[in-house]
């Protein structure tokens, strides 16, 4: 078990021929991740040449939409890798689509164009993970996204985090224990799936016996998920939050990475998730070091 | 980005929110020109800083002539205002106000999607109003996919209980300012205090507009809005390099991959400081995902640039960057910079290619650089060094 991704996933790749997009699906193929084509209009009929993780060679169809992908290969989930003008459109057809789990990597998306990509996906039966994220992996079984899949592999633990370089570095920290689903979400100010929502789906998978959630400053998702975390939430969560020695008004990178004013700060996130019980680490080791105890005790 | 009220008053122009006439200067005699361009008459001389309460600070004075507007414009032009100089006024033209009213329209991060807010009650400080009178500040959750159209702008109007005889004005206005918000792809337009003249008309008084940055790609013109004067000069520089660079105040220069892991490294660095003298991150620096050689030897430039900077931590995670890339960077810097390069580097690689990273940083063995196995120990070794 997992969330959102498993092994029977069968994965397309919108923008399968760009630089990113092609460097990517021969890292997702690498990792054992079932690829079966992906999507460019301007070269729709053409093929593309990967290896897979047993070193085979793999002739890839490029489709002309994500329609024609889905009803050739079977694919239910899409990874987006187009540039931020052409993102909107591209999420927006693959919706209507139909498919079941659209993960959007591409970094710099207008802020508008994710909340009308929202507002449109409302009612419909996809679930976007991001933009502006590395992805999903499920170690051993599936990679959508950019997260590097050599870190380490299986294990109990649960991982939702906005940043990806905090998630790899995360996932490092903790490679003798090994991972059932790590996602991360983004960090824009709006993204589609949220800490929430991957704690209710970790929180309903058995495979995950723990929770890592990476926060940072910026927004009030941690606020809200410490609420939700204390109706909700039975599986013991290790919290780690970014941004202690952010000044305010300056943003830091992310567009989400704003600190303005008292709240959205990393000493008030902190604070609300230490007061439903989630245990907070002052470093990604000693978070990291907090679910090894957790594991232990369990 | 930000912009300065004169900026938000030409963007509500050019979409047809009815706004005074207003002249930006930055000398005393500029706004003395602007003061005849308006007419001669009573005109408001305003502070233009980005920070709120500039009325209290002073920063906001009524002139009578042209004489009187280049006068206070003196007093006005370098003063302090909560930490921003002052470069810049805006000469406005004076209104007879009979009504002073709020609106806002901007971002909802938490429910995903745009809310706007909306009050009879205008020109003072609106968070004060939300707090102690919440019911006197309507708020509307607007739906991105339709936006402000003629029956959300009715709704709003009525929500904050305007009088009839001015309900349609000022929904006029309303909808002209999400035209604002939606055309040039902000994430906030606010006019505090958006007034009633004594003639009957709706005009927007004062304008705070929030660009998304994201957008630049399909608005050429917002590049010229950015305020060059006050970025830092090793901002300045960064920028030219696309780098994502925040100068800090303190002593550890830091460089990582990666927005969540740099802020990280500034929080740890912070905490070992604690051992070391109370050191302190001095920038935010961060060489994005594949990042290559030329990139790590540009962000080193800009922070080996900084005086204040006396030790560098260096802290890579390689998922899509490689470490022998980030090596080959931090080589190929130091012997670019040659004998300029006198700070120490400690440098922390994990992940993809580490092996081939940390051996190519091995065999060049540089006086200045020493290898760190792990975050805390890179963080607590930098601040030692910065605190020698």
């Amino acid at each position: 078990m997992s969330i959102y991704l498993n092994q029977d996933s069968k994965i397309i790749v919108q923008g399968i021929t760009g630089g990113m997009g092609a460097k990517h699906t021969a890292l997702m193929l690498d990792s054992g991740a079932t690829i079966v084509g992906g999507v460019n209009a301007r070269k729709a009929g053409t093929t593309v040449e990967h290896k897979d993780h047993e070193g085979n060679d793999v002739t890839l169809p490029v489709f002309g939409t994500v329609k024609e992908a889905m009803a050739e290969t079977g694919a239910d989930v899409s990874v987006v890798f187009v540039p931020p003008a052409f993102t909107k459109d591209a999420a927006i057809e693959a919706i209507d689509a139909g498919i079941s789990l659209l993960v959007v990597i591409t970094e710099g998306v207008p802020v508008q164009d994710t909340a009308e990509v929202w507002a449109y996906l409302q009612g419909k039966e996809t679930r976007m993970i991001g933009p502006n994220c590395p992805g999903i992996i499920t170690p051993g079984e599936s990679l959508a996204g950019i997260t590097p899949h050599t870190i380490t592999g299986k294990g109990p633990i649960g991982l939702v985090s906005k940043s990806g370089t905090l998630t790899y570095q995360m996932m490092y920290e903790l490679k003798d224990l090994g991972f059932s689903t790590a996602i991360g979400i983004g960090g824009d100010p709006i993204v589609g799936t949220t800490h929430i929502d991957a704690l209710e789906a970790f929180e309903n998978d058995p495979e995950t016996k723990a929770i890592v959630m990476i926060g940072e400053i910026g927004g009030d998702a941690e606020e809200r998920a410490a609420a939700y975390i204390k109706e909700h939430v039975t599986k013991p969560v290790v919290g780690y939050v970014a941004g202690f020695t952010a000044p305010e008004g300056k943003t830091m990178g992310h567009a989400g990475a704003i600190v303005s004013g008292s709240s959205g700060t990393a000493a008030a996130k902190k604070e609300a998730l230490e007061a439903v019980g989630v245990k907070v680490g002052k470093t990604p080791t000693e978070a990291a070091d907090l679910m090894r105890e957790i594991l232990r005790s369990l | 980005m930000d912009l300065f009220e004169y900026q938000a008053r030409d963007i509500f122009e050019k979409h047809g929110v009815p706004v005074l006439g207003g002249v930006v200067a930055t000398t005393p005699e500029e706004a003395r020109e602007g003061a005849e361009k308006l007419g001669g008459g009573t005109v408001v001389v305003k502070a233009q800083v980005k920070t709120g309460g500039r009325g209290k600070a002073g920063g906001v004075k009524l002139a009578h002539s042209p004489e009187e507007t280049a006068e206070k414009a003196g007093e006005i032009l370098g003063m302090d205002i909560k930490g921003h100089t002052v470069h810049r006024v805006m000469v406005a033209q004076g209104a007879k106000i009979a009504e002073e009213f709020y609106f806002s329209v901007l971002l909802d991060r938490s429910n995903r999607n745009y809310l706007a807010m909306c009050s009879v009650e205008g020109g003072m400080e609106i968070e004060q109003l939300a707090v102690e009178r919440p019911e006197a500040l309507a708020r509307i959750a607007v739906d991105p996919a339709v936006g402000i159209d003629e029956a959300k702008a009715a709704e709003i109007v009525d929500a904050a209980g305007f009088a009839d005889d001015i309900k349609g004005k000022v929904a006029d206005v309303i909808r002209g300012l999400w035209t604002v918000f939606k055309a040039e792809d902000a994430t906030l337009v606010e006019v505090n205090p958006l007034v009633k003249t004594e003639d009957g008309e709706i005009v927007a008084l004062d304008g705070k507009v929030t660009l998304d940055e994201n957008a630049g790609f399909r608005h050429a013109d917002h590049a010229e809005l950015e305020d060059s004067a006050a970025a830092d000069p090793l901002e300045a520089k960064a920028k030219e390099n696309d780098l994502n660079y925040v100068k800090l105040d303190g002593e550890v220069g830091i460089i990582g991959n990666g927005a969540g892991l740099v802020m990280s490294t500034l929080d740890v660095v912070a905490y070992a400081g604690e051992k070391h003298g109370g050191v302190k991150p001095a920038n935010f620096l961060d060489i994005g995902g594949g990042a290559n050689a030329k990139v790590m030897a540009n962000g080193l430039d800009v922070i080996l640039g900084d005086e204040q900077v006396k030790a560098v931590f260096v802290n890579v995670f390689g998922g899509i960057t490689a470490c022998d890339e980030v090596a080959n960077g931090i080589v190929g810097a130091l012997d670019l910079l040659g004998d300029h390069a006198t700070k120490p580097l400690v440098v922390r690689l994990d992940g993809n290619n580490v092996e081939l990273g940390r051996q190519i940083l091995a065999e060049r063995n540089h006086p200045l650089v020493t290898l760190a196995d792990t975050m805390d120990g890179g963080a607590d070794k930098a601040a030692q060094l910065a605190n020698a």
